[in-house]
């Protein structure tokens, strides 16, 4: 291991390890918000939009985010005329990804919620709105918190894949580090190091979080 | 003078083709406490449901005075304010604390004053005998306490009427009664109130009037005394013979 290269090319990790959390958290926060309106939309079976949800979900769900980022990259502007740059196209990516994994979570959290619970709700005067804010969403996020993890595990992972629109994120760093140095083992070791170094926390405290809300 | 309050007219609910309540009539005055009475699966938490919504009617209409009450009223959510309902169990919010509980919809439905309303939420846990448990989750409470909790929740938004859906049928024995004698302390209060029970003696005791569902029909509508010693139809002494019991007669 040629520890004098590590120490030279730490601080470009560091970069991109930077542009992996900032991607990865704007993606995965846009992802949530997505996800709590599909999923209040499936549950009072909102009429039309529930159907464009339902496809939207299938379309995320079963389309690699590489073929996405592409479309959106490459893609829309070829139809639209309208450009943006990979940070943004990574984003709205992530988020159009996660959005559906995060509305199937939370979808199965509202559901596991004692349908007394809504009709007490309901009963107190509560409209839709207030009975999802208060009552169900709160109660939802608790159930679905594992599930929840494991979609900003697996988010934070997918950004590798911004590398193919040519994002500086990590993978791009240790990629063009191979390619230009040669320099394999010591590349590879960095990015390793860096993902557990940006992953390990969230798992962590999800893991933390998780038998707390066990307890309560 | 009496006034009249609750209107129901002509109440149709079916589930599909299967008829559960039929042509049911009935108007309750304020401050008058009725008690239903009925086998299980007779309809008659049902009605009850039927009385703010939350079961879609097919027919006949229900009135909180002039307002109608349907599933698809527009001001379906102002109607429901001034009906209060408690159900069976698990209708406390796990995630709020008592006063949570209590606070969520006179401050977010009714805009009502915080410090207002925590004071009022405090002096009904007191008259409830549960002010040193405003701070706890429902999960450290008894049965009988949660129960107590959910009145509490419903009187804090100023209700016209109060519904009771067999509130002590999933309680321990010996918590029935404090859930009880809040009812009876609302009743002696002028409340007007709608209870659904299998408790005989507690029925008799709170309600200045028993009705008695069967197959779908009020089939009787009377004054508690009359009902229990002197009912008037074969299906009433059927229904309250099954609540006698005679002591075996041994041999020898």
């Amino acid at each position: 291991m040629n520890w004098a290269f590590i120490a030279k090319y730490l601080p470009m990790y560091e970069k991109a390890a930077w542009l992996t959390v900032k991607t990865g958290t704007a993606g995965i926060v846009l992802s949530v918000i997505i996800g709590i309106i599909c999923a209040a939309i499936l549950y009072y079976r909102v009429p039309i939009l529930r159907r464009l949800v339902s496809t939207y979900v299938e379309i995320s769900r079963n389309t690699p985010l590489l073929v996405q980022l592409f479309f959106i990259y490459y893609g829309i502007p070829k139809v639209t005329g309208i450009k943006t740059d990979a940070f943004t196209c990574g984003i709205v990516g992530l988020a159009f990804l996660g959005g559906s994994y995060m509305c199937e979570t939370f979808r199965s959290g509202i559901e596991a919620i004692e349908p007394i619970q809504e009709e007490s709700a309901k009963a107190l005067g509560l409209n839709k709105f207030q009975i999802m804010r208060y009552v169900l969403l709160p109660q939802a996020l608790s159930i679905s918190f594992p599930g929840f993890v494991a979609n900003v595990i697996f988010l934070m992972k997918e950004t590798s894949v911004f590398s193919a629109i040519s994002l500086m994120d990590l993978m791009f760093t240790a990629k063009d580090l191979i390619g230009v140095f040669y320099k394999t083992k010591e590349s590879l070791f960095l990015l390793v190091v860096f993902y557990l170094i940006i992953l390990l926390p969230i798992s962590l405290l999800g893991s933390f979080i998780e038998r707390r809300l066990r307890r309560g | 003078m009496a006034e009249p309050l609750l209107f129901v007219e002509h109440l149709l609910k079916q589930y599909g083709d299967k008829v559960i309540l039929n042509d049911i009539n009935l108007t309750v005055n304020k401050g008058e406490v009725v008690v239903i009475l009925g086998s299980s699966g007779c309809g008659k938490s049902t009605f009850l449901r039927c009385l703010n919504a939350l079961e879609p009617i097919q027919g006949g209409t229900v009135r909180l005075r002039e307002e109608s009450i349907t599933h698809d009223s527009k001001n379906l959510t102002d109607i429901r304010q001034k009906i209060g309902m408690v159900f069976q169990s698990y209708d406390l919010f796990p995630h709020l604390t008592v006063l949570g509980n209590i606070l969520l919809a006179p401050t977010k439905v009714q805009g009502r004053d915080k410090a207002e309303v925590t004071q009022e939420a405090m002096a009904l846990l007191e008259r409830v005998g549960l002010k040193d448990r405003a701070d706890s989750y429902p999960a450290e409470l008894s049965g009988g306490q949660k129960q107590r909790v959910a009145i509490v929740r419903a009187l804090a938004m100023h209700p016209e009427v109060m519904l009771f859906d067999e509130v002590t049928a999933a309680l321990d024995p010996e918590m029935v009664r404090e859930v009880q004698d809040v009812m009876l302390d609302l009743a002696e209060q002028g409340k007007t109130m709608l209870i659904v029970t299998h408790e005989m003696q507690f029925a008799r005791a709170v309600a200045d009037r028993i009705l008695l569902i069967d197959d779908g029909h009020i089939i009787e509508d009377e004054d508690p005394e009359i009902f229990f010693t002197a009912p008037k139809s074969d299906k009433a002494k059927q229904f309250l013979n099954l609540f006698e019991f005679h002591r075996p007669k041994k041999n020898k």
